[in-house]
């Protein structure tokens, strides 16, 4: 106990001490030299005499470690043995009686620590000082492999230090530089806690905790729990904060002036890790300021780098098929005449591409090879067209209809709806295991006839379809039992034959809506599976789950066909884009991926989200997508530029479901907190000016004014929205269960 | 082992922790004895694997879309991490946690249940109900509301409403039930009102008050807004009691409670045909009901109407499964009440008459749909020619179930009723078998005679449909075999006269008595004579009509009587009856060894045998159970 009443006590005398020195010695120009001698202090902290020597040998090697002769650097260094011992001392310093000494240490280290920063602000170093500053610290991180762990009580130093650095300089490099906070936070702690030194660790946590920005609460929660090193292992997200590399997107600037702090004051701890465990994303320009940083940050493994959305991507819609044209010339006049308004319509979809023809951005027709057109979908697709012409313009001045399905008397909890295309069926998952399909419309849900009465009947006639069916087994809803444990998602083929459900038991299922029955169970995900979602084509679909993947299906194999990975947690939610190209994937990582489906690359890392992700949705042109997270806010993001290019705040609770509206002008939401809202997505749109800076850096500057594109907002009295489609009229249905609590 | 975890303040704390007591405590229950630092290390670790199932839980709990973390979540957490589940904590409802006065321990409070008591316990657990879909629209401006907590307002506008309806003021009454009947915010309200409607049984002497109950449902079911659920079964069995139960007001006759059976009846259709798909197998636990009563001689007659005109309400397919089979038992029944002309009596008969009526009623609709069903089966294209027509309507009649004739007038072709049965294990009518409607008409011809034949042939065509075509099915398939008549079909009337002639022909009788087949009891010295062979000749007219296929040319003579009435309602009728007794003793047995059909002539004593019957047979279950018995002996003859 003694050494942690100590900590704060030595820290108290830096915050006083610190500002004095570093007003004191501003103008002092022999900082260079001074580095030089004093990079190697930790190695010469023991007293050894001989500084020369040293110098020597770390010259060769440094020289030798350019060569990467590796070998020969870890044979050197095991004869000179220095470092060996320098730990040791370390080691037995940090171990033995402390007390005194390690306040000594502690300041003798600051005060050399201080006078060396001084002329980091100065920013007026040659180029070879910095030259030779970069190969000081080459050989720091080599040594630093061996003092991973430094002396436990001076962690807190270590990290005050850089604080009180970072809130000293200038407030347009503050902000970027607070970046830093959090994950060298969160590693010194970690780092802390792996070692075993339990008590700083909570030492380090009290006293550091509360200055974390308030989206990463939820993991400084988990993290504070964690205090031995066997909870290390287990705990797999905090496994992966420690391998995978914490991203920082830093101007040019702010890092110079971080990485002469650091390298004046040998803060060798802050710098390995930095090395190690952070990636920092140089660019050149202006510094951003707070809000833009905040917007983008918040994921477990910070923002994503720029370079990983830079791939082109295709997000143009396909070319509708050709053989709706004649067909519907074979149709009447009037079919016709029906015709045109739609393809005025199409082309209004598809705001940025000029014609109907040739959209620019969209893929080749056969990037991904599509299932053909059945005649049952050709007869669907004039069905949606005739319906798509009585379609109501929707607008700020023309909100949708709402209708709200109920579920009444859903005790075993309802955890998924989907509605067909055609807004004619309705799919319930639920947490007893069970998907019921209920009929929207006056139809009756039928089964094919059995096989020995199928053989009874006359093939050739025209009504066969008709004919097939058991009108005995007509009824409203269906049961579907399968799964063993809660259904958390369900989706519908678009030709409405089948329908998919994914569940807890780690499996996904495909059912058949002509008998009622399961038809495969896909197994892969040894874990629960959170959602699949078919393709707008049908043939394809993904699921993803709390393996961490998402995996791409054709309904006909049993195995995936491709397997996203890269996600640093669960993948919550899965989301085709309509041209059938690509896989969104929101995850508890508080990212979205895009994949491509034909080589599966991660073509997109949208950062923003301060909580897990829960919904996606593509507008119907294919240029935007939409997401909503346990925060209550919904983001908006351009995939061509990859850039986030809208904020909707209003939500209380976590939005489930999101959709576009047909014509894509509205985007509604529904969430926990048993409301809808509309918003104007078309102004969301055209607000964002994207000149060709943004497009590069991604530094984008969101206007506030979720208010302005709130359209609506309306309340149901305690079901949760669990599910919004817009039918081909653009009618808005709403479902969810009633709950009574 | 979750009951006694005691909760340390610390300096330090951020998460509720285990002290290391406790778990020393837990060991030693387990009979290990732990040193103090283990136990402080079990403890932290403990802790921090509560800590992490916990997290993990939640995402269970955020993808079931819930607020709550529940029992099932945790357990889900544990299984995927390989931990033992924790059993015994699955109720839904929160268990009270609860402090112990002495210090700082908290426990679960865990009930014992009495297994014994809750076995047999007589209260059904509530909120079982089907899961179902509602989908309720509002244009951009107001969501559905679902059940809540009543407000002020409401509970104002209850009390306003339910006083006006109950009150005395007829227009107040008026203007509540309309705003009842359009309110769209009511829903909360529902239980209540339904908990007044089941009232009914509290004001059965008050016929005004279930007059205006039953408006009541009237208007709840009327309001588009109001999603009923299972609240429809709460509804119908009130309306249930009004139609079927002996209301206490039934006791003075002066009061009308037959027109409030009436209204009820009406009431129940309605419900059922716009609200039975709420509840699953409400049509079948109606007819059963609504049979129940019917079959049970004991209850007064009131009720029996009451089950009739339940029946006819439900329409005519619920008449056919119900009523028709059931009617040679209870015509017995209600004979004997009608030929007591004692005056003690004279308000059960006048009782007795309004049965009558209704069965009739539902009789004469019975018939007729199903003569038009089965011109609309037999389809528009062959209408022109009768053979053909008796043809199809023959091949359809026999197998109604093979695809189901077009609803006729919105008629219900089972529709609901047919899938319940084949669910509804062993339920009473399952041997039913459709009777053809010519045997149908032979039979019920033997218990109404021509005050049947009379409103069938008087009362204009239905559906707007040419009178010849609402007729001819029943011809055709009067001879569905012979050729012959065919033409005479067409011919509708001059056959009918025509043939009546041949039946008291054939009797040789030369007796005419012009009575009434009411008046008939006045020569009670013969009823004991006749009871035997009376008896015998129910069996027969059954057997005729099991037989329908048999019926060939013979069969045009009763059709024909029955048609007589046309030209003169009364007259005929009388000495049709008398002939007929006449040949239920002596032509019956030389009829069968001349003819080859049976049938035919079988069907024209019926008539003339309830006829006589009705100032015999005092006793209800007898006729029955010979009945049954004859049923066999039948063959033997043939």
């Amino acid at each position: 106990m003694a050494a942690v009443q100590d900590g704060p006590m030595e820290l108290d005398t830096e915050k006083e001490t610190k500002p004095e020195i570093l007003s004191d010695g501003t103008s002092k120009l022999s900082g260079n030299t001074a580095s030089g001698t004093l990079s190697s202090s930790p190695l010469t902290a023991g007293g050894a005499p001989k500084q020369e020597d040293q110098q020597t040998l770390i010259a060769v090697l440094q020289f030798l470690r350019r060569n990467k002769l590796s070998e020969s650097v870890e044979i050197l260094r095991r004869e000179a043995g220095l470092e060996d011992q320098e730990d040791s001392q370390t080691l037995d310093g940090s171990g033995g009686g402390k007390g005194d000494r390690d306040g000594g240490e502690a300041n003798s280290l600051l005060s050399r620590v201080s006078i060396t920063s001084a002329a980091a602000p100065q920013s007026t170093l040659t180029p070879i000082t910095v030259k030779r500053a970069n190969e000081q610290l080459d050989v720091s991180v080599v040594l630093s492999a061996y003092s991973q762990q430094g002396d436990p009580s001076l962690y807190q130093v270590y990290y005050s230090g850089l604080k009180n650095f970072i809130e000293s300089v200038l407030d347009c490099h503050r902000a970027e530089l607070s970046q830093l906070f959090y994950p060298l936070f969160v590693h010194m702690y970690l780092e802390l806690v792996y070692n075993n030194h339990e008590n700083e660790a909570k030492a380090f946590f009290e006293k550091f905790g509360g200055d974390q920005e308030c989206y990463y609460q939820d993991d400084l929660r988990v993290l504070c729990g964690l205090t031995k090193k066997e909870h290390l292992k287990g705990n797999e997200v905090l496994l992966d904060f420690r391998t995978s590399r914490f991203v920082l997107r830093i101007s040019r600037d702010s890092y110079q002036l971080l990485k002469r702090h650091l390298q004046e004051r040998h803060n060798n701890q802050i710098w390995n890790i930095i090395q190690e465990h952070l990636y920092i994303d140089i660019f050149d320009g202006m510094p951003r300021s707070k809000s833009q940083i905040d917007s983008m940050s918040g994921s477990f493994a910070g923002e994503a780098r720029r370079e990983v959305n830079k791939v082109k991507v295709f997000h143009g819609l396909l070319k509708e098929p050709e053989i709706e044209v004649p067909l519907d010339d074979e149709e009447d006049e009037a079919e016709n005449e029906e015709g045109k308004p739609k393809k005025k319509k199409t082309k209004k979809d598809s705001m940025g591409s000029k014609s109907k023809k040739q959209d620019p951005n969209a893929p080749q027709q056969n990037r991904i090879p599509l299932p053909e057109l059945k005649d049952s979908d050709k007869l669907d697709k004039i069905m949606y067209m005739k319906e798509s012409t009585k379609r109501i313009r929707l607008g700020p001045e023309n909100l949708p209809s709402i209708c709200f399905y109920s579920f009444l008397n859903a005790y075993q909890g309802l955890t998924a709806v989907d509605f067909t295309d055609d807004s004619s069926l309705l799919a319930g998952g639920f947490a007893d295991s069970t998907v019921r399909i209920w009929s929207v419309t006056p139809k009756k849900l039928r089964k094919v006839k059995s096989a020995g009465e199928l053989n009874l009947i006359d093939k050739e006639s025209d009504d066969v379809l008709e004919r097939i069916m058991d009108e005995k087994t007509a009824s409203e809803s269906k049961i579907l039992c399968g799964h063993s444990g809660p259904v958390y998602s369900v989706s519908f083929s678009p030709d409405r034959n089948y329908l998919l459900s994914s569940s807890e038991d780690g499996t996904v299922r495909l059912w058949s809506l002509q008998t009622f029955t399961c038809l495969v169970g896909y197994k892969g995900h040894n874990y629960p599976v959170w959602d699949t979602h078919f393709s707008p084509f049908g043939y394809y679909f993904v699921s993803g789950g709390h393996d961490r993947v998402a995996r791409l299906w054709a309904t006909d194999h049993y195995q995936p066909l491709r397997i996203f990975a890269g996600h640093l947690a669960d993948v919550t939610c899965t989301r085709f884009h309509p041209n059938s190209n690509y896989v969104a994937t929101g995850s508890t990582d508080r990212t979205i991926r895009l994949w491509d489906v034909l080589n599966g690359n991660c073509v997109r890392i949208f950062t923003g989200h301060k909580g897990p992700v829960h919904s996606l949705a593509f507008s119907p042109n294919g240029k935007f997508l939409a997401s909503g997270s346990t925060d209550g806010r919904v983001l908006l993001w351009d995939i061509g530029h990859g850039l986030m290019i809208g904020e909707l705040k209003g939500h209380t609770d976590t939005i489930y479901a999101l959709k576009f509206s047909r014509d894509g002008e509205i985007l509604a939401s529904g969430s926990m907190d048993n409301t809808v809202r509309l918003w104007d997505s078309t102004k969301a749109f055209d607000d964002v000016e994207t000149d060709d800076f943004t497009a590069a850096t991604g530094h984008i500057h969101l206007p506030d004014n979720s208010q302005e594109l709130l359209l609506g907002t309306y309340h149901s009295k305690s079901t949760p929205v669990t599910h919004l489609h817009f039918t081909r009229r653009n009618l808005l249905l709403a479902a969810g269960g009633y709950s009574s609590q | 082992m979750k009951s006694k975890v005691g909760y340390l303040e610390r300096e330090e704390r951020r998460f509720a922790e285990v002290p290391r007591e406790s778990i020393k405590l837990m060991a030693e229950s387990t009979g290990v004895e732990l040193s103090e630092e283990v136990a402080a290390l079990l403890a932290e670790d403990v802790c921090y694997r509560l800590r992490e199932a916990t997290q993990n839980s939640s995402q269970f709990m955020r993808h079931a879309k819930r607020r709550k973390l529940s029992v099932e979540d945790f357990n889900r957490a544990l299984r995927w991490s390989n931990t033992e589940t924790v059993c015994g904590y699955g109720a839904q409802d929160a268990l009270p946690f609860r402090p112990l006065k002495e210090g700082e321990l908290f426990f679960v409070e865990d009930r014992e249940i009495n297994l014994v008591e809750l076995a047999l316990a007589t209260n059904i657990p509530k909120g079982c109900a089907e899961t179902m879909v509602r989908g309720r629209a509002g244009t951009g401006s107001i969501m559905p509301t679902a059940v809540q907590s009543l407000s002020e307002d409401l509970l104002k506008y209850y009390q306003q409403i339910t006083r006006a309806i109950l009150g005395e003021d007829p227009h107040l009454m008026k203007v509540a039930l309309l705003d009842l009947q359009s309110n769209s915010k009511i829903a909360a309200l529902l239980p209540y009102f339904v908990y007044v409607i089941s009232g009914v049984k509290s004001v059965s002497h008050d016929l005004d008050q279930l007059n205006r109950l039953l408006h009541m449902v009237k208007s709840l079911v009327q309001n588009p807004y109001l999603y009923l659920g299972s609240y429809v079964r709460s509804l119908v069995s009130s309306v249930m009691y009004c139609i079927l139960e002996p209301l206490a007001a039934s006791i003075n006759p002066l009061n009308d409670h037959w027109t409030l059976r009436d209204y009820a009846a009406l009431l129940l259709s309605h419900i059922f045909w716009t609200h039975g798909d709420l509840v699953s197998g409400l049509y079948h636990q109606i007819l059963l009901s609504l049979q129940k009563v019917l079959s049970d001689p004991v209850r007064p007659l009131c009720s029996h109407y009451g089950a009739v005109v339940g029946l006819h309400a439900l329409g005519w397919k619920a008449v056919e499964r119900v009523l028709y089979p059931h009617l040679p038992a209870y015509w017995a029944n209600l004979q004997a009440v009608l030929d007591d002309y004692s005056v003690s009596n004279a308000q059960v008969k006048a009782d007795g008459h309004k049965v009558y009526g209704a069965i009739l009623v539902a009789v004469e609709r019975l018939l007729k749909m199903k003569a038009l069903s089965l011109t609309l089966a037999a389809g528009g294209g062959s209408a022109g020619l009768p053979g053909t027509t008796t043809g199809a309507v023959g091949f359809r009649e026999n197998s109604p179930g093979l695809s189901p004739p077009p609803e006729p007038l919105s008629e219900p072709p089972l529709g609901i009723a047919s899938h319940l049965q084949a669910g509804g294990a062993g339920c009473q009518w399952e041997e039913w078998t459709p009777v053809s409607l010519p045997a149908m008409y032979c039979e019920l011809y033997s218990f109404f005679g021509d005050s049947l034949a009379v409103r069938f042939s008087t009362d204009p065509p239905l559906g707007g449909a040419p009178s010849s075509r609402s007729c001819q099915p029943l011809e055709g398939r009067k001879e569905p075999a012979s050729g012959a008549p065919n033409l005479e079909n067409t011919r509708k009337m001059p056959q009918l006269t025509a043939s009546m002639n041949i039946s008291p022909r054939q009797d040789g009788s030369p007796r005419m008595e012009p009575q009434p087949p009411s008046l008939a009891a006045t020569v009670p010295g013969r009823s004991l004579a006749r009871s035997s062979s009376s008896s015998s000749s129910v069996s027969r007219s059954r057997s005729s009509s099991s037989r329908p296929g048999r019926s060939t040319s013979q069969s045009r003579d009763i059709f024909p009587k029955a048609r007589f009435p046309l030209p003169q309602a009364g007259p005929p009728a009388f000495s049709f009856i008398i002939g007929g007794r006449q040949m239920g003793r002596r032509c019956q047995g030389r009829r069968f060894q001349t003819s080859f059909t049976p049938t035919p002539p079988l069907n024209t004593l019926p008539p003339r045998a309830y006829a006589h019957k009705l100032p015999v047979i005092g006793r209800v279950s007898k006729p029955v159970r010979r009945w049954t018995c004859s049923h066999y002996s039948l063959h033997l003859p043939l």
